[in-house]
């Protein structure tokens, strides 16, 4: 086993940021990953409790805006992408840091920006392995910078 | 909601307040809908014995939310959660259902944390976690770091 060539075509995309996504968030969608995920949390759940909060609407809870929960942006054609460059096609999630800079609620209108931060060659347990790192940013309707993720995946 | 857990009531050293879980195929199934992640890995026996990893596996994402419930349940609708990472060392197998709601015997996980920082900051009173998700034996496949601002009795 060795650690994963980074290839030239692969590091030509280091730095590359796709195209923007514009995406709002619904207290639909919220309640149905609450449930999903199994947060029973009022603020995420429940449409009066939330409207009497100090927030007067419901919540997102932290971690559901990023990858892949209703941005509307199609992750696979970005792993393909990765693919055609030289990526090995076995694919799993590594890891996720968050940092949440703003609450984030139903009727917001959010802009997600996606760079490829890095990709770097690795071996792991599954064999020669590529790293992959994704710096995302969302900005809200106000022009403020709500969130910020890194998504790690491992491609072997 | 629970009662608020204020800054002061806070030790390093000190426990979150644990979680437990569990994770069937039908949870995948809706978790798969409600986050957008279709990744056959997480429902297909064939497609995910072709990548090495034997049969279907619990989302990463899915144990990450875990953590998230685990945070902000123990900080309360005052506290905030500022920072939150995680990776994922190991596989995680879903139970099986037998019913329509009832699943198979199988793993259950726990969600742990434990206080390794406290300090004030400009106005914000915070508290560092480490944090993971642990299975029935003990094995810690996610593992990760939180930082939570809480509200503090003082002001």
């Amino acid at each position: 086993m060795a650690a994963f060539v980074v290839t030239d075509g692969l590091k030509q995309l280091i730095g590359q940021k796709e195209r923007p996504v514009v995406f709002k968030i619904e207290e639909g969608a919220i309640q149905r990953y609450a449930r999903a995920v199994g947060d029973s949390n009022p603020l995420f759940n429940d449409i009066e409790y939330a409207a009497q909060s100090k927030w007067g609407r419901v919540m997102a809870p932290p971690g559901f805006t990023g990858w892949p929960v209703a941005s509307g942006f199609d992750m696979f054609k970005l792993f393909e992408k990765l693919a055609a460059a030289g990526a090995p096609m076995g694919l799993l999630d590594g890891g996720v840091e968050y940092d949440f800079l703003a609450p984030i609620g139903d009727g917001d209108i959010l802009v997600m920006e996606i760079k490829i931060a890095a990709i770097e060659g690795r071996e792991t347990k599954m064999g020669p392995t590529m790293v992959t790192t994704l710096e995302n940013t969302f900005t809200n309707q106000r022009g403020a910078v709500v969130l910020i993720t890194r998504n790690t995946f491992l491609n072997f | 909601m629970a009662k608020q857990l204020y800054y002061e009531d806070v030790e390093v050293g000190g426990e979150v307040t644990a979680l437990k879980k569990i994770a069937t195929t039908r949870m995948l199934v809706q978790y798969a809908g409600a986050s957008g992640d279709f990744n056959p890995l997480h429902y297909e026996e064939d497609f995910a014995k072709s990548l090495g990893v034997g049969k279907p596996i619990v989302h990463g994402l899915l144990k990450r939310a875990w953590l998230v419930n685990l945070m902000t349940d123990w900080i309360g609708e005052k506290g905030g959660l500022k920072k939150l990472s995680c990776r994922y060392r190991g596989m995680d197998y879903p139970r099986k259902m037998k019913t329509f709601d009832d699943p198979h015997d199988g793993d259950t996980w726990y969600c742990k944390g434990k206080v390794t920082k406290k300090f004030v900051l400009g106005e914000e009173s915070l508290v560092e976690c480490e944090i993971w998700v642990e299975n029935d034996k003990g094995e810690k496949n996610t593992t990760g770091s939180a930082l939570a601002a809480l509200p503090s009795k003082a002001k």
